[in-house]
């Protein structure tokens, strides 16, 4: 432990230097005033309409809007003591921790009723979408040919043709990706089947990624035919692609994402963080949600999802993977099983 | 209360005494209640913390020499459960940190190997709950011992205990508030023997001196025995003091009538006018005498007959009519005109020979003091359920100031002194209408030459 009162985690991000990578940035709104700092794992173009909206409303704010990988968010914050206001991420588990360590701060005002209890954690962790963890396949090496449904049907079709399939599947590298980790977790944790397909990726060479932006592209320029575990959000927002890629929710079960806001403790600007955390709520829980939500309607309970489709539980258990011993003992399996050189 | 020196109030000593112990009840449920919560939720969190705690021990395992721990996911999703509630854990091997949180701060000493620790400490600025188990085991050969701590922070059963206090805080108010109204209620009912004795023995006429007979309470049977006893002496006492002047009356109204022919006699033998004057004298005398020993001799008859009183129906109207050609010849001495304004019926219920004395002795009256030549006017009205007989002379009324006072015992209005009379006329004539449930009304006329006197009964 570098650092008293920090996560067990972060020791694996240690390595990566003093200062967080981050993706992009961009500053909106006026250049003077007030400025709310949000480090993000959410691609700009999705959430510019929510910011676009939540600043017309408020005259001489500005929002300066980064964007990281889940992992270096959760570095910036735990570790390095970045000057945010919020964090918005797709890693429950990183969000979670946050809250559980105290990096956090609780929210409540008039609009976080709204959010079911299952969407929220201690008024500390509030979701504001649900997504799919969907494969997705390119639909000129499938044609005449019957989409898997399942993963066993993948796992069979993979099998069957490991030739064709060879060097053209792709996932998460989940030791990079903190989404990939918590969708891999969840899959370990619910299916036997994953283990087998993770196996029959690694037989195929699979190859990793770090976002699903990247794999919905290499899909669509024909680099892979196959991509596991991409985010369906995602994929169904590039209609420019619909004709070249085909999205599965696999039938068995589908994980969903919730991705989530938390307002950091350290926070110069609480009250704007809690005015765009009710931003995002107002914009997702409200029935219908706003216009310009860039996501799925989220559903106002979980009975109304059907039987497949597992919402990912905000709560205590995410700790249980970002724990030391388990998250080395889950990467050294999922390594042993991916890479079979 | 005239005259009653007071100690205190029964019903509010009772009344305070019920409700303080009501208020001392309720605070001790309240204490007891919230005392029993806050243990059974302490002791439900400690439960699931061991659980945990020993879940995680279960998932230790040694690989090849290596002490280690595949963290069941249910170790710490069990604990949402109880709250959202932040959670810590730590496993230690030794003086080794093998995984959690390092700066959780362990117990000092360990507990042993079956006896975990509950604590409830300070960690990352919240009050936390934490459960420590302990193994001891032999690490190539070394003995070393593996501590597995699981804490909790206390917010939610914070919350559920104050949510619980103010439950138990209603529990005990509402049982105050029940307890209050129980105990007004049975001050009120315990009190309520002892309200209707002493409303009976209130409401009974200044006659009736029967004894108590309704039931009453145990506790109450020596004061209504003691009052019985003295209300029976009260009656003895009485009534021979009545028997006493009824006899003595008696006695001496035979010796005056003698008496009384005696100086009639002699009046008519003696020629000199003083000797006349002064038989006269004697005769008046003797006549007044004889009056006051008859009207005592009816004030003891009356007295009799209203103690047990038989009711009979009796026409007023009737008997007032016979009454006045009775005393016609009397009047008609003094040239007095009785004059009876009325004939239609006037039934009452009474004891037709008391009524009749009573009108009897206000007749008297009128024609006694009334001046020669005049006129007494008797009527008989109906007014909301009751009969009245009204008599009115022309006596020149009663001095104002002693109109109250008039129907007591030998009194006698100033101006009627120079008139044979004894003052019972009028008594005799309120005891029998109140015997009767009625009453007398004596006013004076309204341009003062008279005076008006009603008897009022209640109509059958």
């Amino acid at each position: 432990m570098r650092h008293a009162g920090l996560s067990l985690c972060l020791i694996l991000w240690a390595w990566a230097a003093a200062a967080f990578e981050i993706e992009g940035r961009e500053q909106f709104g006026p250049t003077e005033g007030r400025v709310l700092r949000v480090l993000s794992t959410t691609d700009i173009d999705i959430l510019q309409p929510l910011i676009d909206s939540f600043l017309r409303a408020r005259p001489g704010v500005a929002i300066d809007y980064t964007v990281a990988s889940s992992a270096q968010v959760m570095q910036a914050i735990a570790d390095e003591g970045a000057r945010f206001d919020m964090t918005l991420s797709s890693a429950m588990d990183l969000q979670v921790k946050l809250a559980n360590d105290g990096f956090t701060r609780a929210h409540r005002s008039a609009w976080t009723p709204m959010v079911p209890d299952w969407a929220n954690w201690r008024d500390h962790v509030f979701a504001f979408s649900q997504e799919t963890a969907a494969i997705v396949i390119s639909r000129s090496a499938f044609s005449g040919v019957t989409p898997p449904r399942t993963r066993q049907e993948l796992i069979d079709l993979l099998r069957r043709d490991p030739d064709r399939f060879r060097d053209r599947v792709g996932t998460y590298d989940v030791a990079v990706s903190g989404l990939g980790y918590l969708f891999a977790t969840q899959d370990a944790r619910t299916a036997e089947s994953f283990w087998r397909l993770m196996e029959v990726l690694g037989s195929l060479r699979v190859k990793l990624y770090c976002c699903s932006g990247e794999m919905i592209e290499a899909v669509a320029n024909g680099q892979i035919d196959v991509a596991y575990n991409v985010l369906g959000s995602y994929a169904r927002a590039r209609r420019d692609l619909a004709d070249r890629i085909l999205v599965i929710e696999p039938e068995e079960y589908t994980n969903m994402m919730m991705r989530t806001a938390v307002i950091l403790k350290g926070a110069t600007e609480p009250e704007l963080a809690g005015a765009f955390t009710d931003h995002l709520i107002a914009a997702a829980w409200s029935v219908p949600p706003a216009p310009e939500y860039p996501f799925q309607d989220p559903p106002q309970s979980v009975r109304a999802l059907g039987a497949t489709l597992r919402p990912i539980q905000l709560g205590p258990g995410l700790l249980v993977f970002l724990d030391t011993l388990k998250r080395d003992r889950f990467l050294t399996e999922w390594g042993d099983a991916v890479k079979q050189d | 209360m005239s005259g009653v020196h007071l100690s205190g109030s029964i019903r509010r000593r009772l009344t305070l005494q019920l409700v303080g112990s009501a208020a001392i009840l309720a605070a001790l449920l309240f204490v007891i209640v919230q005392t029993f919560t806050r243990d059974l939720a302490e002791e439900t969190h400690d439960r699931i913390l061991l659980a945990s705690a020993t879940s995680i021990m279960d998932a230790v395992s040694v690989r090849s020499g290596e002490v280690t721990v595949d963290l069941p996911y249910a170790a710490l999703s069990m604990l949402s459960n109880v709250s959202d509630d932040r959670v810590f854990y730590r496993v230690v091997l030794g003086q080794e940190t093998l995984t959690g949180y390092a700066d959780l701060p362990l117990p000092e000493p360990l507990p042993g190997d079956d006896d975990p620790l509950f604590q409830t400490l300070d960690f990352k600025g919240e009050s936390v709950r934490m459960a420590t188990a302990v193994r001891r085991l032999s690490r190539n050969g070394v003995p070393t011992h593996l501590a597995i701590s699981v804490a909790q922070t206390r917010t939610g059963q914070v919350e559920r205990l104050n949510a619980l206090s103010r439950t138990a805080l209603l529990l005990g108010a509402g049982f105050f508030v029940v307890a209050v109204l129980l105990a007004v209620w049975a001050a009120q009912s315990s009190i309520r023997p002892l309200r209707d004795l002493a409303g009976m023995v209130a409401r009974r006429g200044p006659k009736d001196l029967r004894p108590v007979t309704r039931p009453v309470p145990s506790e109450m049977a020596p004061l209504v025995s003691s009052l019985n006893s003295f209300i029976e002496r009260l009656r003895l006492s009485l009534s021979r003091s009545e028997d006493f002047i009824a006899e003595a009356a008696h006695r001496v109204r035979t010796p005056l009538a003698t008496v009384r022919s005696q100086a009639e006699n002699t009046l008519h033998r003696v020629e000199r006018p003083e000797n006349r004057t002064a038989l006269r004298e004697m005769i008046r005398a003797i006549d007044e005498s004889s009056r006051a020993a008859g009207q005592l001799l009816d004030h003891a008859m009356v007295s009799f007959r209203v103690d047990s009183l038989e009711r009979s129906p009796v026409d007023l109207t009737e008997l007032v009519a016979e009454l006045v050609d009775r005393l016609r010849p009397v009047a008609d001495l003094k040239d007095i005109d009785l004059v009876l304004e009325q004939t239609t019926p006037h039934p009452i219920l009474g004891d037709p020979i008391l009524v009749q004395n009573a009108v009897r002795n206000l007749l008297d009256n009128a024609i006694k003091y009334a001046p020669d030549e005049s006129l007494v006017q008797i009527g008989l009205n109906t007014e909301s359920g009751m009969h009245t007989v009204t008599i009115c002379d022309q006596a020149g009324g009663f001095p104002t100031d002693q109109l109250d006072h008039l129907t007591e015992r030998f009194v006698r209005g100033r101006n009627a002194e120079g008139t044979v009379g004894s003052g019972l006329g009028l008594t005799i004539a309120r005891e029998v209408a109140e015997a009767h449930g009625g009453r007398l009304e004596i006013r004076n006329t309204e341009d003062g030459a008279g005076a008006c006197v009603t008897l009022v009964f209640p109509s059958a």
